[in-house]
């Protein structure tokens, strides 16, 4: 590490009474970086967020931005600045004095304020903007204009709180894309909380997966995806077959686990994790499995498995076949080729599906 | 300064200091007016001569309580009498005007409205005062015109009726609206899709969701009209109502019998009001 | 819905309205005016004319009087303001859940209760045989008795109490309905208590503001009982003269005229503050 990272949080806790919501969390950023917190509602990633901003103390632990402590000082003093759930945009101000806020108060003549005001809005792409009224945008501009409002301050952090979520869905793909790039275009560090996969994984350089006040894992998104370190993210993150059931072998980081319903599943562990006996689960992504119509066309040296087709749900690119294995009855939703192979599946169709182990995911279940 | 941003504590002790400050100014002079209702003596003031209930039930001079002295019984009943009307008439008016301003859109709607709010901002003084003169010439002109007498429209009861239902009105208004603006129309449309009439649709479907805002308005209008006293002032003929009552014993100075009334009146009104907050809490 | 089913039903809900405002607002209003137009000139016979308030302006009795409630209704309001609005922003944002519903409540209560039963605490506290007076005297303050009532001070502090619950209740409402985070983004852009409250906060509650400027100042403009009982009988209050005439007097010409002068600066003061902090009556009262 050559840099001192832009936001440190050493073994940071925060406790409510007597429930702890944040719990041991340490992370570093490093500078122009955009780092997402993924967690599910209730995982203490707005509590480690406003700890961040000032506006929560941590009951232990401590919290750097550039190398130095913010233990003590106020969310008015500290060199981050945050773009709120519903962005928090002064009705009573029009455009240019809601963006011109955080410079009054730091006292700028007006002529200076009038002119980064106005450099801003044009970096967000909202040029000559500043006389309307907040409720003239539409929401797509309002978030803009919120992280405008920051970015004045040149702050050496920006924190993001789900800022996306009460857009709709095609503003939303939009906005992922335009928030992605409008931090490569002011290279500074963002920390982005959403309970919201896809943003986190389209966005980010890296993410943390926050579950009951932790981390479980920090990396990048193919990291997590592919290579997820435990039962949490690998269901968290993506879309993932899972079945529980007993392991029955275990060789190094290969197990072999039988389902409660019977069906034989082999699949691959984090060596050393799991041993033969114990209640495991499984997860298989819909898209690792492969799909063939006849058992010639399938590997059955590689345990291609014969499936009812239960219902077909066309969804575009994202259509899913759910199959129905006929001895155990587990059902396994496979992502549906876009070869055009399948085009005339049907439902009581008899299907082969089989995976590589290696993609296959086995977790001790917790609390054995 | 919210509770989550960080202030210093002398800053935070001083504001509670003055919030407690507060709150002690607003208890005071109802506290000191409810103990003396309990002092054994014929001045409601220091020095404090001993516990006595003789205010509330005593019969013998000077010592006569609440409940053997006639005049008061009598303004209560007449209190309540005119609160009653007051109350039945500003509901229906209420309601009706609630539906007229939120269910339909006519020329003239917003300069109604306007007039609708004025009674708030006219002093009750010169409500009563016009009243008073507009009834007066309608009765002399009547008078002359027939030679009958025309006492409903001299200063009595129904002039004091319809003098604080005049602006009493306003606020059953104000407070049916703000309810009905939260109904759901669709509701009603659900109930007329499955056969109910207009009507029956709405009193069915309309009324009793409104039940808490009708309730709430009633008693805010009870309350109103007896505590009233300006526009009553100017109104009243030989029938007082209590405020008026009490305001002529203590213009000539008066005996503990006024706090024991009072302290009846704060825990009746503040009984009231709390139902009244419950029930519409309930509700919603 | 422009059946003549629907027309019907809407003049049955437009009739009492009308009835009211026509018959009990309206024309009673311009009957006072005509009244206060009129000379007395015989028995039963009158002129038009303004001696009426030719009168008012010829006495200064009167019209200082009327100077003097209006100053001293003003002065009420700001100071109900002043120190209202710390208690509404309290209960608003510093408490949550049942502390704020009780601080409300206990706001409340001597809201529903009778205004003469609040004067009449007042008398009993402020009064020469009094509990302050006494108060005072037991540690040792003051030497002998000393008459609190009967000055304008009593009166300031009668009224502000009447009148502040209903600066704090819109108050609350409005600062209820500023989202936390707006302060919190005021905090995060680096500013600071002072400049939160002069460009966030007060902006938000101007609607409120000025609804409990404008009924506190009716309140205070319209009121008889408080200062004719806290402030003694030599206590001028412009009702006061409005009542004399009307009752004491019987000379309603002057009355009406009196009650007409009254409700002009009453709406002219009120149309004032609209203007100034560009609201309007419907927003702020209507609610």
């Amino acid at each position: 590490m050559s840099a001192t990272p832009d936001l440190e949080c050493i073994d940071l806790t925060k406790d409510f009474n007597d429930f702890r919501a944040v719990d041991q969390v340490s992370f570093d950023v490093p500078p122009g970086s955009f780092f997402s917190i993924l967690g599910p509602s209730g995982c203490g990633k707005t509590t480690l967020l406003r700890m961040i901003a000032g506006f929560q103390f941590p009951t232990s632990g401590d919290l750097q931005i550039k190398g130095k402590s913010m233990i003590g000082v106020g969310p008015n003093k500290r060199p981050v600045s945050m773009v709120f759930q519903h962005l928090a945009l002064f009705p009573m101000m029009n455009i240019g004095e809601n963006v011109g806020f955080g410079l009054r108060q730091r006292g700028v003549n007006k002529s200076e304020i009038k002119t980064r005001v106005e450099r801003v809005l044009e970096r967000v792409g909202l040029p000559g903007i500043t006389d309307r009224k907040v409720d003239q945008l539409s929401g797509g501009q309002k978030q803009r204009v919120a992280i405008a409002r920051c970015m004045v301050l040149e702050p050496d952090v920006l924190l993001l709180d789900e800022p996306l979520g009460a857009l709709d869905l095609k503003l939303r793909e939009h906005m992922k894309v335009e928030l992605k790039s409008l931090q490569a275009e002011f290279n500074t560090t963002f920390v982005y909380i959403t309970h919201d996969q896809s943003e986190a994984l389209v966005m980010s350089d890296k993410i943390a997966v926050m579950n009951k006040g932790r981390f479980d894992q920090i990396g990048t998104a193919r990291d997590l995806y592919y290579e997820p370190h435990s039962a949490f993210v690998a269901g968290f993150v993506g879309d993932a077959n899972r079945f529980e059931g007993k392991v029955t072998a275990v060789n190094g980081d290969a197990v072999e686990v039988v389902t409660d319903k019977g069906l034989q599943l082999k699949a691959r562990t984090i060596n050393g994790t799991v041993a033969a006996g114990q209640r495991a689960q499984v997860f298989i992504r819909p898209e690792a499995i492969r799909l063939a119509q006849n058992a010639a066309d399938a590997d059955l040296g590689a345990d291609a498995r014969n499936y009812t087709v239960q219902s077909v749900l066309f969804n575009g690119a994202n259509s899913l076949a759910i199959l129905r294995d006929a001895v155990s009855g587990e059902i396994l939703n496979v992502t549906l080729p876009q070869t055009g192979t399948f085009l005339g599946l049907n439902k009581g169709d008899t299907v082969y599906a089989q995976w590589n182990p290696q993609q296959a995911r086995c977790y001790l279940v917790e609390g054995q | 300064m919210i509770p989550t941003v960080p202030q210093s504590n002398v800053l935070k002790w001083s504001y509670r200091a003055y919030v407690t400050l507060f709150f002690v100014y607003l208890a005071l002079p109802l506290s000191v007016v409810c103990a003396f209702a309990f002092n054994d003596s014929v001045f409601p003031s220091l020095p404090w001569e001993g516990f006595t209930m003789a205010w509330f039930f005593g019969d013998e001079a000077p010592f006569i309580g609440v409940f053997h002295e006639r005049s008061i019984l009598r303004s209560i009943g007449t209190s309540a009498f005119v609160a009653i009307w007051v109350a039945g008439l500003a509901v229906f008016v209420g309601t009706c005007n609630a539906f007229l301003f939120v269910r339909h859109n006519f020329r003239g709607r917003g300069f109604l409205y306007i007039l609708m709010l004025l009674p708030l901002i006219i002093p009750g003084v010169i409500l009563g005062i016009s009243i008073l003169v507009f009834s007066s010439t309608v009765a002399n002109t009547l008078e002359d015109a027939t030679g009958l007498w025309f006492d409903g429209l001299r200063p009595g009861l129904i002039l004091v009726i319809l003098g604080q239902f005049s602006f009493i009105t306003t606020f059953a208004t104000l407070v049916i609206s703000a309810r009905l603006q939260k109904f759901d129309l669709s509701l009603e449309e659900a109930a007329l899709n499955l056969g109910a009439t207009k009507w029956g649709a709405v009193r069915q479907v309309t009324l009793p969701f409104l039940l808490p805002a009708i309730v709430g308005a009633g008693v805010v209008s009870i309350l109103m009209s007896f505590e009233n006293f300006n526009t009553t002032l100017m109104l009243v003929g030989s029938d007082s109502p209590l405020t008026i009552t009490m305001f002529d014993k203590l213009k000539h100075g008066s005996t503990p019998v006024l706090n024991a009334v009072s302290l009846l009146l704060i825990i009746c009104s503040a009984g009231l009001g709390l139902i009244s907050l419950l029930f519409q809490r309930g509700k919603s | 819905m422009t059946s003549d089913k629907s027309k019907l039903g809407f003049y049955l809900l437009l009739a009492p309205l009308l009835l009211w405002l026509v018959v009990l607002i309206i024309l009673p209003h311009i009957g006072l005016f005509f009244v206060s137009i009129s000379e007395k000139v015989g028995v039963r016979e009158y002129e038009t004319g303004l001696g009426n308030y030719a009168v008012f302006f010829n006495e200064p009795l009167y019209w200082r009087t009327f100077a003097r409630t209006a100053i001293m209704s003003i002065s009420t309001t700001a100071l109900t303001l002043i120190l209202g609005f710390p208690i509404a922003y309290y209960i608003a944002k510093m408490t949550r859940g049942r502390t704020k519903t009780t601080l409300f409540l206990m706001c409340l209560i001597p809201f529903w209760v009778s205004e003469l039963v609040r004067t009449f605490g007042w008398m009993i506290l402020l009064r020469e045989t009094g509990i302050i007076s006494n108060a005072l005297q037991s540690i040792g303050l003051i030497s002998g008795p000393v008459e609190f009532l009967y000055n304008d001070a009593a009166i300031m502090v009668g009224l502000v109490y009447t009148s502040i619950l209903f600066m704090i209740v819109p108050l609350v409402t409005t600062l209820d309905s500023l989202d936390d985070s707006m302060i919190e983004a005021g905090y995060d852009l680096g500013g600071n208590g002072v400049s939160i409250l002069r460009e966030i906060i007060i902006p938000h509650a101007m609607p409120g503001i000025v609804s409990g400027c404008i009924v506190v100042f009716m309140l205070s403009l319209g009121n008889y009982l408080t200062p004719i009982l806290l402030g003694g009988k030599d206590s001028l209050w412009f009702t006061g003269l409005i009542y004399t005439q009307f009752i004491t007097r019987f000379n309603w010409e002057l009355g009406s005229a009196f009650g007409f002068l009254l409700l002009a600066l009453s709406s002219g003061i009120v149309f004032l503050g609209l203007k100034l902090s560009r609201q309007t009556l419907t927003e702020t009262m209507g609610r």
